[in-house]
C-alpha cells in the first residue's frame, strides 16, 4: 500500500492508538431469531449498512445491507438473521494496534469489523473506516495543539518576545521568624527558573544564593522581600527587609560569625554560613544595611559565562 | 546503588515517599548545618542528618538529593513527613548513630566511585 519506507505521522498514530480508541462504543445489533424484516427498520432507523448479531451479549455473526437487498429480491422477508447472516466473522480486539484495522478493511474490503474484548470475547463495539479516520484526525489535531502549547513554553520568553531590553521579575514575600515556611519562596524561584530553560548550574547557584538570602530574612526580621530579575544576559537576586540591619557587614560576611539566637543554630541555621554561600555563587554581591532600618542584598549571576 | 537497596541493606525505616526510592545514589553527605548542606551538597547525594524539622525538606530539594537519612532513631515532624510527601523527598530513618550509618554507606561503595575510576 505504501512505498515510501519513510513511516509518515499518520502511519505511526495507527500504530499508536488502539481499536478501542476510535471503535464506536454505541453498539447497534440484532438477535438471531429476528427477521430480515425487522433488520430493514434498524438499517433504516439508525441509517447504517450493516450490523452484528448477538445472542446473549456473544457475536454469533454479522449482517449487512448486501444481504438485506439479496433477500428483497428474493421474497425472502420473512427469513430469520441466522439464516441468512454470514456466521463467519472477522473480528478485531480492543486492545489490538488501529493498524491491524487498517489493513483488515483493506485484505476483506469490509466496510466494518466488530470489536470483541479478549477476555470474555463479548462484543464491545464496532469499527468503521469512518471511525478510524475520524480517531486519526482527532488525534493529529491533539497532537498539534500540545506542540503549540510546548513551543509557547516559557523557555522561549525571551527568544519570542522583541525588545531593546527584557527583564521577567519574580517576587515573593518572606515571613520572619516562621521556618515552617522557610526555603519556600528559594524553591519556587528554583522552579520558575527551570522553566525559563536556564542552564542547570546557573539555577543551582542562583537556588543557594535565594535560599541564604531568605533564611536570612526568617531569623533576623519580621518579614521581607525576594526578588529575582531575570534577563537575557543575567539574574539579579535583591533581599530587602526592615529588620534590625547589620552593624558590620565586613565582619557579617566572615565564614563561622553569626548572632544568630541559640535555638535557631540549634535548627541547623545560623552557622555563620549564609553570606559566604552567596558569595560563593554570584558573580557580584552587595550589601547595604542601616542598623534599625534593614539591609538590602543585591546578588548577580551572569548568563553567559564563558565556561559553560 | 539505588535507595531501595541501600534500605534493603540497613534495614532502613521509610518514613515518606516510598514510591521515589529508585533513583542513583552517586554520593553522600553528612551534616546537620542547613548552609553547610546548602554550599557542599551534590546532586545526587543522600543525605546524613539529625535535623528534623521541615526545613530538611527544603534544603534537599533545592540541591537535588536523593534521599534524607534521619539518624539516632529521631523521630521525623509530622509536618516534615506531609511537605517531603508534597515534594516527593524520601526520607529514611535509623537506629544507628551518624558515625555509623555513614560508615557502613562508605563501606557499601557510596561516594567511592569517583575513587575507583582514578
Amino acid at each position: 500500500m505504501v512505498n515510501d519506507k519513510r513511516i509518515s505521522k499518520i502511519q505511526a498514530l495507527t500504530y499508536e492508538l488502539k481499536v478501542r480508541d476510535v471503535m464506536t462504543y454505541k453498539i447497534v445489533s440484532i438477535n438471531p431469531k429476528k427477521t430480515i424484516y425487522e433488520l430493514r427498520d434498524i438499517l433504516r432507523d439508525y441509517r447504517i449498512s450493516g450490523t452484528p448479531v448477538v445472542n446473549n451479549g456473544k457475536l454469533v455473526g454479522i449482517i449487512s445491507i448486501e444481504d438485506f437487498v439479496n433477500c428483497l429480491s428474493e421474497g425472502e422477508m420473512d427469513a430469520l438473521i441466522e439464516d441468512k447472516m454470514s456466521s463467519k466473522v472477522k473480528v478485531l480486539y480492543a486492545d489490538e494496534p488501529l493498524v491491524h484495522a487498517v489493513n483488515k478493511l483493506d485484505r476483506y474490503g469490509f466496510g466494518r469489523f466488530p470489536v470483541i474484548d479478549r477476555n470474555g470475547e463479548k462484543l464491545v463495539g464496532i469499527i468503521t473506516k469512518g471511525d478510524i479516520i475520524k480517531g486519526v484526525l482527532k488525534k493529529l489535531e491533539v497532537d498539534y495543539h500540545e506542540e503549540e502549547i510546548h513551543r509557547y513554553r516559557a523557555s522561549h520568553i525571551f527568544e519570542d518576545i522583541v525588545a531593546d531590553r527584557t527583564t521577567l521579575t519574580f517576587q515573593y514575600n518572606v515571613a520572619g521568624k516562621n521556618f515552617d515556611v522557610a526555603g519556600e519562596s528559594a524553591s519556587k524561584l528554583k522552579k520558575a527558573l527551570r522553566r525559563l530553560g536556564i542552564h542547570p548550574d546557573l539555577v543551582r547557584r542562583a537556588a543557594i544564593a535565594s535560599y541564604e538570602a531568605e533564611i536570612n530574612i526568617v531569623v533576623y526580621t519580621d518579614g521581607g522581600q525576594l526578588t529575582a530579575s531575570v534577563r537575557p544576559d543575567q539574574i539579579m537576586i535583591e533581599a530587602s527587609d526592615s529588620g534590625p540591619g547589620i552593624p558590620d557587614i565586613e565582619k557579617a560576611i566572615q565564614p563561622g560569625f553569626s548572632t544568630a539566637p541559640e535555638w535557631v543554630q540549634e535548627l541547623g541555621f545560623g552557622a555563620g554560613m549564609g553570606l559566604i554561600n552567596i558569595k560563593h555563587c554570584v558573580d557580584k554581591l552587595n550589601i547595604s544595611s542601616e542598623i534599625g532600618k534593614g539591609t538590602y542584598l543585591k546578588a548577580i549571576i551572569n548568563i553567559k559565562q564563558p565556561n559553560l | 546503588m539505588n535507595l531501595k537497596d541501600i534500605v534493603k541493606e540497613f534495614n532502613l525505616e521509610v518514613v515518606s515517599s516510598s514510591d521515589n526510592l529508585d533513583r542513583e545514589v552517586t554520593g553522600g553527605y553528612v551534616s546537620d548545618l542547613m548552609s553547610d548542606v546548602m554550599a557542599n551538597s551534590k546532586s545526587g547525594d543522600i543525605w546524613i542528618t539529625l535535623q528534623i524539622h521541615q526545613n530538611i525538606v527544603a534544603v534537599a530539594s533545592l540541591k537535588d538529593i536523593v534521599g534524607i537519612v534521619v539518624i539516632g532513631g529521631r523521630k521525623v515532624e509530622e509536618e516534615t513527613i506531609e511537605k517531603a510527601e508534597t515534594e516527593n523527598i524520601p526520607i529514611l530513618a535509623t537506629e544507628l548513630p551518624a558515625f555509623e550509618i555513614v560508615g557502613k554507606l562508605y563501606e557499601l561503595g557510596i561516594g567511592r566511585e569517583d575513587e575507583d575510576e582514578k
